[in-house]
C-alpha cells in the first residue's frame, strides 16, 4: 500500500517533467495519446467498473466531443478550441438521453444497446454529409506547431478526470455507484434510485470522454466518422484500457492507457524498425493475446492484481487474504 | 389514521392470484408476524409493500399516505426498510461500506453516514467484523448485515423476511434478542418466519395466509390454535 501511494505522488511529477527531458516530438506524441486514453479509460471505468454498466459505445461521446469542436469551425468559423467548452456538455447531454433510453435494460442487454446506439451515431455522421462533412471528414489547421501546449493540456485533462473520479468515489455518489454495481435490487431497497445514479455516472463519464474528443480534434486536426465513431478504435480500446489496467480501480485505466498505447506504438513501428514490416500489422493480435493473458491470470488487471505481480518477482507465495474473501 | 394499512391488495401473476384481496393493519410499535405454508404469498406481500412488484388491485397506506405506485427507493426514503429472504450482501464491499451506503439515506455527509453505520453495526453486534468483505461472512453474519443495512436507512417500519432460516438455535436466540432490541428502539416490524418458536416468542399479533388469502389473524395463541391454520400446515384429518 505504501509503494502505491509513492507511485501516485511520483508518477504525476515524472509526467510533468517529461517534456523537459524528452524533446522528441514522437515520444511526446506517444505520451499525449496515452494521456488522452487515461481520460477515456478512466471515464469508461467510472461507468463500467464502478457503476457496473458496461458500455460498448464510448465512441459516441468521443465523437460528439470531436465533432462539437470540428463543426464549430466548419459551420461558424469559430476556433475549434471553443469545442473544449462545448464538447463536454454536448456529450453529457447526449449521454443523459442515451441513459434515459438504455438504462431500462440491465447487464448484457445494456451493453448490447450501447453497441447499437454507437453504430447509429457512426452511420448518422457518415450519412448527413452536408452537416458533418461525411466521409471526407473535417480538416483544420493545428494552432500550435510545438507539442508542448498539447502535452500540458492533455496532462491537465487527465489530472482533472482522475481527480474528479477520486472525489466522486469518496462521496455518497461513489458508495451509491458501487452499491448499484453489486446488487441493483438491494440498492433500490436501500433508498438508492438506480436510474438517477446510473445517469449521473454516465453523465460524468460522457462529459470527460467528450472533452477528450474535443481535444483530439484540436490536436490531430483531422477527424472522420470512421475514426472517432469507431467501435474498435475507440469503444473497444476504452474497454481494453480498463481491463488491462484494472476494472473498478481508480488508477487501473491510467496504467492501462500507458500499457496499451506503448504496446500499440511498439508494434506499429515494427518494434522500432528492428523487426520485419509485417510486425506492424500485428498490434491487434498482440492486444488479443495480452487481454487473454490478463483475463486468465490477472482478472483484476495490472493495478487490481499488483500484489500477484510483485510476488511473481519476489518469489513470495500469495498471502492468504485476511478476511477469507473469495473476491 | 392507522400507521400501516393494506386494503384488499391483490397480485396476479398471469392467471395465478399470488395475493388475493388481502387486508390487514399494523399498529405503530408492534411486531406483526406473517406466517403461512410455503408458497402462500408471504414474500410477495413484502415485494408489494416495498414496491418491487406493482399491485394488481388494492391500496397500501403508510402513515396515511398511499405508497403503492411509488418506486422502491422512494418507499425506503419514506421509512420502510426491508431485508431479503435470499440475502443480498454487496459482496465486494466491506461490511462497513455496505452499511454506510444505506446510511446515506437521510444525509449526504460521509462522516455522518459512517458514524451512523458504526453505531448500527455495534447495535447488531457486527462491529468487530466491519472491515471484512461482505462476501467472506457466514450466513448468520450475512443475515445480521441485512438487518444492519436496513436499519441504517432509519426505517419506521421494517420488513424482515425469514431472517432466522438456516441459523443454529443459538444464533436464532441472538436474532430474537436483536429484533426485540430493534423494536424497543422504536421501529415497527413485520416479520415473515417459518420457525414457530421464534414467531410465538416475538410477535404481538400474527396473521396467517394461505393461497394469498387470510386464514386467521390475532394473538399468537389464538392463531396457533385456529383450526384452519392447523389444517393449512398439517392437512385435514
Amino acid at each position: 500500500m505504501k509503494n502505491r501511494s509513492w507511485a501516485q505522488l511520483i508518477a504525476p511529477l515524472i509526467l510533468l517533467a517529461f517534456p523537459l527531458f524528452v524533446d522528441s516530438d514522437y515520444y511526446r506524441h506517444v505520451v499525449i495519446m496515452a494521456l488522452m486514453w487515461v481520460v477515456i479509460g478512466s471515464s469508461w471505468n467510472l461507468l463500467a467498473g464502478f457503476t457496473g454498466q458496461v458500455s460498448f459505445g464510448h465512441a459516441i461521446f468521443f465523437g460528439i466531443g470531436a465533432y462539437s469542436a470540428g463543426l464549430l469551425k466548419m459551420h461558424l468559423g469559430l476556433s475549434p478550441w471553443w469545442g473544449m467548452l462545448l464538447g463536454g456538455p454536448m456529450a453529457m447531454a447526449i449521454g443523459f438521453v442515451i441513459g434515459w433510453i438504455c438504462f431500462r435494460l440491465r447487464g448484457p442487454y445494456f451493453a448490447l444497446a450501447t453497441i447499437a446506439v454507437g453504430e447509429i451515431f457512426h452511420l448518422l455522421f457518415k450519412y448527413f454529409n452536408n452537416f458533418t462533412g461525411g466521409m471526407e471528414g473535417i480538416l483544420i489547421i493545428q494552432t500550435f506547431r510545438s507539442k508542448l501546449p498539447y502535452y500540458f493540456l492533455a496532462l491537465g485533462l487527465a489530472g482533472a478526470c482522475v481527480l474528479t473520479i477520486i472525489l466522486v468515489m469518496r462521496s455518497k455518489w461513489g458508495y451509491y455507484f458501487i452499491s448499484i454495481r453489486e446488487d441493483q435490487d438491494a440498492a433500490e431497497s436501500m433508498g438508492i434510485s438506480a436510474f438517477r445514479y446510473k445517469s449521473l455516472s454516465l453523465m460524468i463519464s460522457s462529459f470527460f470522454t467528450g472533452l477528450a474528443g474535443a481535444f483530439y480534434m484540436n490536436y490531430m486536426a483531422f477527424i472522420d466518422p470512421e475514426v472517432v465513431y469507431s467501435l474498435h478504435y475507440i469503444s473497444i480500446m476504452a474497454i481494453l484500457v480498463g481491463i488491462i489496467g484494472g476494472v473498478g480501480t481508480i488508477w487501473g485505466p491510467a496504467v492501462g492507457a500507458f500499457i496499451m498505447v506503448l504496446v500499440q506504438e511498439t508494434f506499429r513501428s515494427s518494434i522500432f524498425g528492428l523487426a520485419p514490416d509485417w510486425v506492424s500489422e500485428a498490434h491487434a493480435l498482440v492486444f488479443g493475446v495480452l487481454v487473454m493473458f490478463v483475463i486468465l491470470f490477472m482478472a483484476n488487471g495490472v493495478v487490481g492484481d499488483w500484489k500477484k505481480i510483485t510476488h511473481l518477482f519476489t518469489g513470495k507465495k500469495q498471502a492468504p487474504s485476511t478476511n477469507g474473501s473469495a473476491a | 389514521m392507522s400507521f400501516f394499512e393494506a386494503i384488499d391488495i391483490t397480485k396476479h401473476f398471469g392467471g395465478l392470484a399470488a395475493v388475493n384481496d388481502l387486508g390487514f393493519e399494523v399498529r405503530q410499535g408492534e411486531i406483526f408476524g406473517l406466517i403461512g405454508p410455503n408458497g402462500s404469498g408471504k414474500t410477495t406481500v413484502f415485494n408489494l409493500i416495498n414496491g418491487y412488484y406493482p399491485l394488481t388491485g388494492g391500496n397500501i397506506l403508510f402513515e396515511g399516505r398511499q405508497i403503492n405506485g411509488l418506486p422502491t427507493w422512494k418507499i425506503c426514503k419514506l421509512g420502510i426498510g426491508r431485508t431479503f429472504q435470499v440475502v443480498k450482501p454487496l459482496r465486494r464491499m466491506t461490511v462497513l461500506e455496505n452499511v454506510t451506503a444505506s446510511a446515506f439515506n437521510h444525509t449526504g455527509d460521509l462522516k455522518v453516514a459512517k458514524a451512523k453505520a458504526e453505531e448500527v453495526l455495534d447495535f447488531c453486534r457486527l462491529g468487530h467484523k466491519k472491515d471484512f468483505l461482505a462476501s467472506g461472512l457466514t450466513i448468520g453474519d450475512r443475515k445480521r448485515l441485512e438487518i444492519a443495512r436496513s436499519l441504517a436507512t432509519s426505517p419506521k417500519l421494517l420488513l424482515l423476511d425469514e431472517t432466522m432460516a438456516g441459523l443454529t438455535p443459538q444464533e436464532q436466540g441472538e436474532g430474537v434478542e436483536l429484533i426485540r432490541k430493534v423494536r424497543d428502539s422504536g421501529v415497527t416490524i413485520i416479520i415473515v418466519e417459518h420457525i414457530m418458536r421464534v414467531i410465538m416468542n416475538l410477535c404481538d399479533r400474527i396473521m396467517c395466509i394461505s393461497y394469498g388469502m387470510k386464514l386467521a389473524e390475532g394473538l399468537p395463541e389464538e392463531v396457533a390454535n385456529n383450526q384452519d391454520v392447523v389444517e393449512a400446515y398439517l392437512g385435514k384429518e
